[in-house]
């Protein structure tokens, strides 16, 4: 025998096979027409699976029937780099806190509806199906999620200590994965707790300081511009978000904020 | 019983003058129009400070309630002294006059901040999910934008009940026997206790997310804050509720 | 060897380091010869960027500030999601802070060590001395490195070294150094000196009188094709695991940019140099898409075991101690679970194949924590682990405190890439390589920890300033979509994209890819042999008939097409896989990644053949119909000795 890993491990007497399921799956060929739910079969599913491998068994099967996959984004498939995202049954990213590649078909039981739609915010347009837009998250961070520091300018590492406390903070805010998922669970389709994980991550370091006041202002300003929702503290954001960013960081936000107009900072335009 | 915001003569006043605040904040000169206008933050912000200033009010309110129990007399006689707080070094009822303003300024600017900050969030959400669950969201802070509404709906009720007597079945009488005629009918008494409900989830969710919008919360804080929220919410409206129910089970009258 | 499979070209030699002065110096003697390009001349040259993984997002950001005007290109739909977000364990580098006798030099001669003797001196000496600038600079971006109370940085030793030199940001660190170029980036794309093209995946290199000038390029959203022209290219793609099909790189990763640039004339480095990584989550079922790496740290703690009896299939925790079988422990006592990662894969494969492996199909061993969690108690275990244990308990299921986790080795790195000399720069001029989509210096086997370190001292330090030797001929001549080269490669790009869309057979792209994995594993993975390369070789080219006359492919390509895609990187992996199969089956001679079952030494460890094997195999791509050509380029070690690698 030869550790063939592909092929040998489809025996189907090694796995616990046979979920059968009704996708209902939002449709959209493009922005610019009208999306609506579609309902699909699919059966045979193991618990084993991810929710992604379910949809490639889907598509797989439509593909060979002639008909148009379902589009949806993914990359890394184990959760980090944050370009998965479906709403499920009404939740950013299943019913666990983790992303749609870490759901496991386990999650659901034999004969279940499942909705599936896309993250919801006019900031995130429907490029197809579903697969949304989040550039918006980019041009937040230009408008200042950034230490300006040129390569090559940097001083030597050790010149500045920074207390572990403030640094596993940072640490904490600073693994948010950009996914959206804030944006699609929040009532108002607010990004405050993405803004603030940046702001949050940048501020408590000393490196960070420099550029704290206005960072904040233009960070906040631009979430505004894009036409993201504000923030009315519910939480919805930090308990659909598979980093568990926590609420701590709008407050700090906020605060960083009131502070920042005190002081005279305004955004550039 | 002495309901300070006599001026609010009619459910649109607000609207109104909400936007005639707007103008007056973005050309107030410290702040840009443009930080005030797109600035989320902000709106809270005002949202907050407006919210506490009519929290602070509340407490005096219900403290000032709670004189019914000390008889009729007494409780008109407090109700007169509100009106000539300062005197005679200022006329009649200017103290007054300036807690009214400065309740109205704070409701038409919570009332703003409320209806710009939906509006932005209808925009930013077009199209709604097919399928939502709320996993985080509390009953209060679900309620806060209806439950506001009807709050809102309920002072201007309770001002024309109870502070220019114009829809109170005893409209002419004294302050006390204003509040015991109109506590008499079970479905005012209804109303005013459904009120003061809602008041009291948008109080619970309302302190906490005040204190988060101010940059005052922290992970240690979170629970300190909430449990706060909940032991004064109830506090508070209880000590409104005691009013009513005594005067329906007849312990006032 | 058989003059069908390939044909002996000329050798080729590194022209660019300086060989001259002593190693120590060669860096900055070449970066004191190299030109200079005037900041006011900058403006004027256009830099393209393929890939904003640690390496292109450094890159393209480092030559925003410097003045360039840039073009940076990506398929996903931000640049922080390029695939380096996902290493975990650290990053290396020669600061010496615990003061352990680490030391520059110590950091290259561990390298070139661990890369089995088959990297490029030069290479890995810049590397180590650029490394501490890495940390320095990193740090200045704010990125969370772990830290101590004192408030200094936190070092672990990794990956089978005597010295603490990795730093780390607890199991994320790709993710943490990768949004640091990823920020630097932005800020340069809102500087205007980077022009964005999210969403657009290259499919060719434009070639303008023997430079390149250009790529073409398609948006994936609108599946409008176009081209993009520049002063010099930089490709920075990542690696091409995904050969495999199952490996723990992203679903998109591909080898599209690097492979067609091949086949416009790049010589493709050493192929068959992969990584496959012990400490992998075991495949579940045949629908598995893709595989999960968890950091090997977890060895530190974890025991490796086997039952001592095939085909036991008792539940772990009823084996008795007497009867199991701590395989690493007991072939490499003074090293046991902490050996190299090619010695600890190939094992458990041995394992497996000798039918005591674990789990579904008997592919996996056990990683046991249950003698760790006795002596330091579960909560330092959740401490140190948790992230893990939890990672591992998401996705199989099973609780690791409980019961033994069961892992299985998985292509996880690409040592080889395109050739580059000590410019980083190609074999065509202006094109340039940064990376793991490079070859140059990693060897024949990677160190842990050192990726990202080479990511980004090429994105940041090396190719910033060997660029603009290059550049400072230029501006050259004007060229626009009209030009005959960019007619030609905009043409041959969509006679492809097409071809792909109109065979409108029986099969998708996903289930040829599956079958290219399948026969990539099982003859050009862990052990290769003559005869199973051989047969992979014939297998995998009427793969390739078949994936052209019977694939296929719905909708159409000026749309959001995502079988498209795939169908386009799949063509490529298969030629690709042919590749790496011909260069496995010449090397005859174990090192590192690749183990070649003829050639080991009585204890069945892996044997290299200095004499006839040292040298890089740089390989060029020839029209169809004929053998691709070797060019060797000799390995000489002035500073470090060859030796046999030995962790008993």
């Amino acid at each position: 025998m030869t550790a063939s890993m592909q092929s040998s491990v489809g025996n189907p007497a090694d796995e616990k096979r046979g979920m059968n399921l009704t996708l209902r799956i939002w449709r959209q060929k493009d922005p610019s027409v009208k999306g609506k739910m579609v309902t699909y079969k699919v059966s045979d599913i193991s618990p084993d699976m991810s929710f992604l491998e379910m949809l490639d068994v889907l598509n797989e099967q439509l593909i060979m029937q002639g008909d148009d996959p379902v589009a949806f984004d993914h990359d890394c498939r184990e959760g980090i780099c944050g370009m998965c995202g479906l709403m499920i049954n009404g939740q950013a990213h299943g019913p666990q806190q983790t992303t749609t590649c870490q759901l496991h078909m386990r999650s659901f039981k034999d004969g279940d509806k499942i909705d599936i739609e896309p993250w919801r915010a006019s900031p995130f347009p429907v490029i197809k199906d579903l697969a949304v837009d989040r550039r918006a998250f980019d041009r937040i961070i230009q408008a200042g999620g950034y230490i300006s520091v040129p390569t090559g300018t940097a001083p030597e590492a050790h010149a500045t200590p920074v207390p572990k406390a403030d640094s596993d903070a940072a640490f904490d805010a600073a693994t948010c994965i950009g996914c959206g998922a804030c944006v699609a669970a929040c009532p108002n389709a607010s990004s405050m707790l993405f803004t603030a994980a940046k702001v949050t991550h940048l501020g408590l370091l000393p490196q960070g300081q420099p550029e704290r006041d206005d960072r904040v202002v233009n960070m906040v300003a631009q979430q505004d511009r894009e036409g993201f929702g504000g923030c009315t503290n519910i939480g919805e954001c930090s308990a659909a978000c598979p980093k568990g960013i926590s609420m701590e960081t709008i407050s700090r936000l906020n605060h960083d904020l009131l502070g920042a107009l005190r002081a005279g900072a305004r955004p550039k335009s | 019983m002495s309901c300070v915001t006599t001026c609010l003569v009619g459910g649109k006043a607000p609207v109104v003058l909400a936007w005639g605040l707007v103008v007056t904040v973005t050309h107030a000169g410290r702040r840009t129009p443009k930080v005030a206008k797109t600035n989320s933050v902000v709106k809270k912000a005002v949202m907050a400070i407006s919210g506490i200033v009519m929290v602070l009010y509340l407490i005096a309110h219900m403290i000032g309630n709670l004189k019914v129990f000390t008889g009729a007399e007494s409780f008109n006689h407090y109700s007169e002294w509100i009106r000539t707080i300062g005197t005679p070094a200022v006329p009649e009822q200017t103290t007054l006059w300036i807690i009214r303003i400065a309740l109205l300024v704070a409701v038409v600017a919570h009332f703003w901040a409320a209806v710009s900050l939906w509006r932005q969030a209808k925009r930013a959400r077009p199209e709604r999910y097919v399928t939502k669950k709320a996993v985080a969201q509390s009953y209060a802070s679900r309620t806060m934008r209806w439950g506001g509404v009807i709050v809102l709906l309920f002072i201007v009720y309770h001002i024309l009940d109870l502070t220019t007597g114009t829809v109170n079945p005893d409209g002419d009488a004294s302050p006390y026997d204003r509040l015991v005629a109109s506590f008499s009918n079970p479905f005012v008494t209804a109303f005013y206790v459904i009120s003061l409900v809602l008041l009291g989830m948008h109080l619970r969710h309302g302190i906490w997310s005040a204190t988060q919008t101010l940059g005052q919360s922290n992970r240690r804080r979170e629970r300190t804050v909430n449990a706060f929220a909940i032991v004064f919410s109830t506090v508070l409206i209880a000590g409104f509720l005691i009013v009513p129910f005594s005067v329906l089970f007849g312990l006032v009258d | 060897m058989p003059l069908d499979l390939f044909s002996v070209g000329d050798p080729i030699a590194d022209t660019k380091a300086p060989s001259d002065v002593p190693i120590g110096e060669r860096w900055s003697e070449r970066q004191f010869r190299g030109r200079l390009v005037n900041p006011a001349n900058r403006r004027k040259l256009t830099v393209i960027v393929v890939g904003t993984g640690l390496a292109g997002g450094a890159a393209a950001a480092t030559l925003g500030e410097a003045g360039y005007k840039v073009k940076s290109f990506w398929y996903q739909d931000s640049p922080r999601r390029a695939h380096s977000v996902a290493a975990q364990g650290g990053i290396n580098a020669a600061k010496n802070y615990r003061n352990d006798g680490d030391s520059v030099h110590r950091l290259f001669y561990d390298t070139v060590k661990g890369g089995d003797f088959r990297a490029r001196e030069n290479n890995v000496h810049r590397l180590a001395e650029v490394s501490v600038n890495i940390i320095d600079q990193c740090v200045a971006q704010g990125v969370p490195f772990a830290r101590e109370y004192g408030g200094l940085l936190d070092n672990r030793s990794f990956g089978g070294t005597q010295v603490s030199r990795t730093f780390y940001a607890r199991g994320q660190t790709g993710q943490q150094l990768l949004y640091g170029a990823y920020q630097a980036l932005e800020r340069q794309i809102a500087a205007g000196s980077v022009e964005q093209n999210a969403r657009t995946e290259m499919l060719d290199l434009i070639i303008v009188d023997g430079r390149a000038r250009g790529i073409v390029a398609r948006d994936l959203v609108s599946g409008e094709i176009s081209t993009h022209f520049a002063d010099a290219v930089v490709i920075a793609s990542g690696g091409y695991s995904n050969v495999f099909y199952l490996s723990t790189n992203a679903k998109g990763s591909n080898t599209t940019a690097i492979w067609r640039a091949h086949k416009r004339g790049a010589y493709f480095a050493n192929p068959c140099y992969t990584q496959i990584h012990p400490t992998c989550i075991p495949v579940k079922g045949d629908y598995q898409s893709k595989l999960t790496l968890m950091s090997e740290s977890l060895r530190n703690d974890g025991r490796v075991w086997v039952p001592k009896e095939r085909g036991d299939d008792r539940p772990a925790n009823d084996i008795p101690e007497g009867e199991r079988d701590y395989y690493l422990e007991r072939l490499y006592p003074s090293f046991g679970n902490l050996v190299p990662r090619d010695i600890a894969s190939r094992q458990a494969k041995n394992v497996c194949d000798e039918g005591r492996g674990v789990g579904p199909g008997g592919l996996g061993v056990y990683l046991d924590f249950a003698e760790a969690i006795e002596r330091l108690g579960r909560p330092a275990v959740e401490a140190k682990y948790g992230n893990l244990f939890d990672m591992y308990a998401q996705i199989t299921g099973e609780d690791p405190y409980v019961t033994p986790m069961r892992i299985f080795p998985a292509v996880h790195y690409t040592m080889g890439g395109l050739w580059v000399d000590y410019d980083l720069q190609s074999t065509i001029p202006g094109m340039f390589v940064i990376g793991e989509a490079n070859f140059s210096d990693h060897g024949a086997n990677r160190l842990g920890a050192s990726a990202l370190m080479q990511g980004l001292a090429d994105g940041y330090f090396v190719l910033p300033s060997t660029i603009s030797s290059y550049l400072a001929d230029g501006p050259f001549e004007k060229v626009d979509e009209s030009h005959p080269a960019a007619v030609e490669a905009m043409q041959s790009v969509q006679e492809e994209v097409q071809k792909l869309l109109s065979i409108n057979g029986n099969r998708t792209p996903a289930s040829f890819h599956r079958e290219l994995g399948q026969l990539m594993w099982d003859y050009c993975g862990m052990e290769r042999t003559d005869e199973g390369l051989r047969k992979a070789i014939d297998r995998i080219r009427e793969l390739r008939r078949e994936f052209w006359s019977d694939l296929k492919v719905g909708g159409d390509w000026h749309s959001f097409n995502q079988t498209l895609e795939h169908a386009g990187r799949v063509a490529d992996f298969i030629e690709l896989g042919e590749l790496m199969c011909i260069d496995a089956l010449h090397r005859n001679e174990s090192c590192g990644g690749h183990f070649r079952a003829e050639s080991q030494t009585p204890e069945g460890e892996a044997l290299r053949d200095d004499e006839n094997f040292a040298y890089v195999a740089a390989w060029e791509w020839t029209p169809e119909g004929q053998p691709p050509v070797l060019h060797k380029e000799d390995l000489e070690y002035e500073y470090v000795h060859l030796a046999q690698r030995s962790y008993k």
